[in-house]
C-alpha cells in the first residue's frame, strides 16, 4: 500500500508533523462557537434554547478538539495532542478506506 | 465549516442526513465500478490528506478562523464520487472522535464539503481544462480556479443552512432557537472569510497538489501513453 506512491505518503507525513501550525489560529470558526462563547459574544449574547438542547448531543469524542484531555496547558502540550490526533485520525481514515477499497473490482 | 450539533434544527439536520444515505450508496457503487485497485491507496492517502489539511486553521482578522478541505484535489485525481467517499470518511471521523462538527449535522457537513465542493470543483476544472493535458499550465490554472470556487460554494451552502435556521425557527417570544444570526449576516461573514483567505489557500493547495501528483506519478492524471484507447478511457472516466 505504501510502496507504490511513496512520495504521496511522505508528503502526508510532513503535513502531519507540521499540523500544529494550525494551532496558531486561536479564533473559533464562524458558526462553531461553544455555549460560553455564544453567551459572551457581543453579536449574540445568549444561548438559543434549541441549540443548548442539542449542543452536547455527542459525548464520546476521545480526543475532543484534537487534544488529549487534560493536556492543553501549554503550546507544546497542545501541539503534541494535535499531532497525536492527526496520527489517530489518519490511521482511522486509512483503515476505513482500505475496507471500502476491498469492494473495488478493478 | 463543520456545523456543530445544535446549530441546525433537527427538522433540517435529519432530512439532510437522509439525503446523504442514498448519495453514499451511489458513491460506493460508482467507485466500485470505475476505480482501479491500484487507485485505492491514492484515495486512502487523499482522504487522509483531506483530514489533515482541515486541521490547518487559518487565522481570520477579527478573531475567527477557517481552513481548506482538499475535496477538489481529490475530485480531480479520482473523480467526484471517490472524493465524496474520501471527504465523508474524514468528516465522520472528525465528528465521532474529535467532536469537530456535530453528529446530527453529519449529513449537512458531508453535503457541503463532500458533495457540493467536489462536484462543483470537478466540473469547473473539466470545463476550463478542456482537452489540455493534466500536467499543462492550463490544467494547473483550472485546478486553482476550481479549488477556489469549490470551497466557496461549500461555504455559501453552509451559510445558507446556518442563516435559514434563524429565519425559520423561533420561539413564541421571537428569539431564535438554533443558529442565532440572520441569513445575510451568516452569508456575509462566511463568504468574506472564504472569498478572501480560505479560498485562495484552497486554490493553491489544489493547484500545487495536482502539479505535484502530475510530476511524480503522471499515470494518476491519465498521462500514460494512450496505447490502448479503452485503457485510457478507464483512467479518465471516473464519473
Amino acid at each position: 500500500m505504501f510502496k507504490r506512491y511513496a512520495k504521496l505518503w511522505w508528503a502526508l507525513g510532513i503535513f502531519v508533523l507540521l499540523c500544529p501550525l494550525g494551532l496558531i489560529a486561536t479564533g473559533t470558526a464562524f458558526g462553531e462557537w461553544g455555549l460560553d462563547e455564544l453567551a459572551k459574544s457581543e453579536e449574540v449574547g445568549f444561548i438559543p434554547q434549541g441549540l443548548a438542547k442539542f449542543a452536547d448531543f455527542w459525548q464520546h469524542a476521545v480526543l475532543p478538539d484534537y487534544s488529549i484531555p487534560g493536556m492543553t496547558a501549554t503550546f507544546t502540550q497542545s501541539a503534541i495532542g494535535y499531532i497525536v490526533s492527526a496520527v489517530v485520525g489518519v490511521a482511522l481514515v486509512l483503515i476505513i478506506i482500505s475496507l471500502l477499497g476491498r469492494l473495488v473490482k478493478d | 465549516m463543520h456545523i456543530p450539533d445544535g446549530y441546525l434544527a433537527p427538522q433540517t439536520a435529519i432530512p439532510l442526513l437522509a439525503v446523504m444515505v442514498p448519495v453514499w450508496g451511489i458513491a460506493v457503487k460508482k467507485v466500485q465500478q470505475t476505480m482501479k485497485k491500484r487507485e485505492v491507496p491514492v484515495l486512502a492517502v487523499g482522504a487522509a490528506f483531506s483530514f489533515t489539511i482541515m486541521m490547518f486553521n487559518l487565522p481570520i482578522p477579527g478573531g475567527s478562523s477557517a481552513h481548506a478541505v482538499g475535496a477538489v484535489l481529490l475530485a480531480i485525481l479520482l473523480g467526484p464520487w471517490a472524493a465524496c467517499l474520501g471527504v465523508s470518511t474524514a468528516l465522520i471521523i472528525q465528528a465521532l472522535v474529535f467532536n469537530d462538527g456535530g453528529i446530527l449535522s453529519i449529513g449537512a457537513n458531508c453535503l457541503n464539503m463532500g458533495v457540493i465542493m467536489p462536484f462543483i470543483g470537478y466540473y469547473i476544472y473539466k470545463l476550463i481544462k478542456g482537452s489540455a493535458s493534466a500536467a499543462s499550465g492550463r490544467a494547473i490554472a483550472a485546478a486553482f480556479i476550481a479549488g477556489y470556487l469549490g470551497l466557496n460554494f461549500a461555504a455559501l451552502s453552509t451559510s445558507l443552512m446556518f442563516g435559514t435556521q434563524y429565519e425559520w425557527f423561533k420561539s413564541a417570544s421571537g428569539t431564535p432557537l438554533y443558529f442565532p444570526l440572520p441569513l445575510k449576516v451568516a452569508v456575509g461573514a462566511m463568504m468574506a472569510e472564504h472569498l478572501t483567505l480560505a479560498g485562495p489557500v484552497e486554490a493553491l493547495v489544489t493547484a500545487l497538489g495536482l502539479s505535484f501528483v502530475a510530476r511524480s506519478y503522471p499515470e494518476l492524471v491519465g498521462e500514460e501513453m494512450p496505447l490502448n484507447v479503452n485503457n485510457n478511457l478507464g483512467v479518465n472516466s471516473h464519473v
